[in-house]
């Protein structure tokens, strides 16, 4: 079996399953945020003898879409939720100001752990797959019965095993295999699949590398996306929570429906060109034109780690952004911001000229603090770039690495981190 | 659901996400019929006020890709609209789809031979589909056994009050 096959099997308290099977299968852990957890507490509310949820220490409801509140319509959906915490007893609760970015947050408060089964009420939940957990984004249904029965029905998905291999070359990172790789599949390209990531390249990627390129496994339409966990994804598990866990990891003999080979020892800075993730071109490509930006945004939960963040205040120290140019850059939680902080980083973005918001998702969908006006244009270390994703449906998103996006602040156009970094020495 | 659909249809091409099909500006609003008011805005903004009761949207692949919104469903039913016929649909709106009952067929052949405006017909009961305007018929894709099971049962809740009262049975 597939590493996503085992640990599906395993919480479906069957001894192995195969691609296309229905099981039931017992979660580890429900998430929402308040835009997911507003419907899913309705959908409760109607299913008859479901008073309370399953069990108050598997479930995560964190505010962080329109927090701090955009609006009284806002604030309503946020209060309904923390309500429902309250009332539920819910164990991990995060409101702002203690949480951020839900996908932030779960991994760093040890509320993943390998083997794991996760849903949540967002598609970016594919995230935990970067600590060897199977992990899957629904909607708000599956998740009030999730709440409800602890349990939910799961198609087991094919696997596509991808093999990347060669070292990362300068200013290469993470985001960009993973932006090849979505340019590589198509938006559609793993849809009912789980990808698994293989290969020296992803061994050799840090934690956060990692959950940058999980994230983005919804974004070739997957069900999950998964690494195997190794020694440094145990460590960084154990470091934050001593619930036991079990690793598990593909048979020899696993079936996979395809393998893809990936080499990234020649792969330059990548950029998604708008209007899908799938649109994706070599930096060298895409500068050859000159692409002038109205705002550069640095965040989410794909990028809003604190590594990101000092790859940019790198790029940044001791200089100014270009003018006529805005750059927003959002830590991705609570931590991470004060982690920002103690090193200086947040002082060195802001002489530079950037604005620090409040760890949340805002941005990135086009829900407040950094909408896109009119025809404006911007370079974002998000994940989607469809059609009014970050505001006006006339406005375009390219998407890029934090040093792309860092080089790019500094001349005002989609600009090659490498230049900037032979600048440097 | 009534047994025979009426309307007519409304054309989009592929990968119709859910970022296009509500805008993230609106998910904040949890009421399918202001939701609905503002169904496929990013992409088409005047939909809603040409669309008529009973109407099906018809596009291509990948049908609902992106964000796990479930109002992107919502939205689509809460404006009147009566089904979506695509080519395929991503894998969560499809699970959300049926789960908030927006009757939703899968035929690449259906999607071929409809244009923009014509009158079209479906059974949900069989899937299959009628172009009256031109004619002629497809046979949609057979849901899986377990999610036509869950259909019939009228969705997602029975089902789970269902598996609720099997534990107090056991316990």
């Amino acid at each position: 079996m597939t590493l996503t096959e085992k640990i599906l099997a395993r919480h479906a308290g069957l001894d192995r399953v195969e691609p296309g099977q229905i099981i039931n299968a017992n979660v580890d852990l429900v998430l929402a945020n308040e835009l997911s957890a507003a419907v899913a507490i309705g959908v409760m509310k109607q299913i008859k003898g479901a008073d309370r949820v399953f069990d108050k220490s598997k479930i995560a409801l964190v505010e962080d879409h329109f927090v701090p509140a955009k609006d009284p319509q806002s604030a309503k959906i946020a209060k309904l939720m923390k309500d429902f915490a309250v009332e539920q007893e819910i164990e991990h609760f995060f409101d702002v100001g203690r949480g951020g970015i839900e996908h932030v947050v779960l991994p760093e408060e040890g509320l993943v752990a390998p083997g794991e089964l996760i849903v949540g009420g967002d598609s970016h939940t594919c995230t935990y797959g970067a600590l060897g957990a199977f992990a899957t984004g629904m909607g708000s249904t599956d998740i009030a019965a999730a709440f409800v029965l602890g349990e939910v029905w799961i198609k087991v998905p094919s696997s596509i095993k991808i093999v990347y291999d060669g070292p990362l070359g300068d200013m290469v990172f993470a985001k960009d295999v993973m932006l090849k790789t979505v340019g590589t599949l198509g938006i559609d390209g793993a849809t009912y699949r789980a990808i698994e990531y293989h290969g020296s390249t992803v061994d050799a990627l840090s934690i956060t590398g990692r959950i940058t390129m999980a994230n983005m496994a919804i974004e070739a339409g997957a069900k999950n996306g998964i690494f195997h966990a190794d020694a440094k994804a145990i460590a960084f598990v154990k470091e934050r929570t001593d619930r036991p866990f079990v690793v598990e990891s593909a048979d020899p003999d696993a079936v996979y429906e395809r393998v893809v080979r990936i080499d990234v020892g020649s792969l330059e800075p990548q950029v998604a060109c708008p209007h899908t993730p799938d649109n994706v071109h070599g930096i060298s490509d895409v500068t050859r034109d000159d692409i002038w930006l109205d705002q550069v945004f640095i965040g989410s939960c794909t990028n809003g780690y604190i590594e990101d963040l000092r790859e940019v205040a790198k790029i940044l120290d001791g200089k100014k952004i270009a003018s006529r140019l805005r750059v927003i850059v959002n830590p991705g939680s609570q931590k991470v911001w004060m982690q920002a902080a103690s090193e200086g980083i947040l002082t060195t973005l802001a002489q530079a000229g950037c604005v620090v918001n409040t760890p949340g998702c805002g941005a990135c969908f086009g829900g407040h603090m950094g909408t896109l006006g009119e025809g404006e244009r911007c370079l974002s270390t998000t994940n989607r770039n469809y059609v009014g994703r970050m505001g006006s449906p006339t406005a375009e998103v390219y998407l890029a690495s934090p040093a792309t996006c860092a080089a790019s602040a500094l001349t005002g156009k989609i600009t090659d981190p490498r230049v900037v970094a032979l600048a440097h020495a | 659901m009534a047994n025979v659909l009426r309307g007519n249809a409304h054309t989009y091409g592929k990968n119709v996400d859910t970022d296009v099909i509500i805008p993230g500006k609106y998910c904040n609003i949890v009421d399918p019929a202001e939701l609905g008011k503002h169904a496929l805005e990013g992409i088409d903004a005047e939909y809603t006020s040409r669309m008529k009761p009973g109407d099906i949207i018809v596009a291509d692949s990948n049908f609902g890709c992106g964000s796990s919104r479930e109002v992107a469903p919502i939205a689509i039913k809460g404006s009147g609209t009566a089904a979506v016929i695509a080519s395929s649909f991503a894998r969560i709106f499809y699970r959300n789809a049926l789960n908030i009952g927006l009757p939703i067929f899968e035929s690449p052949e259906a999607v071929a031979g409809i244009a923009a405006g014509d009158e079209i017909e479906v059974e949900p009961a069989t899937g299959i589909v009628r172009n009256v305007t031109k004619g002629t018929q497809y046979q949609a894709a057979a849901f899986p056994p377990f999610m036509q099971a869950l259909i019939d049962t009228g969705g997602l809740l029975p089902y789970v009050e269902r598996r609720l009262a099997e534990r107090q049975l056991s316990s």
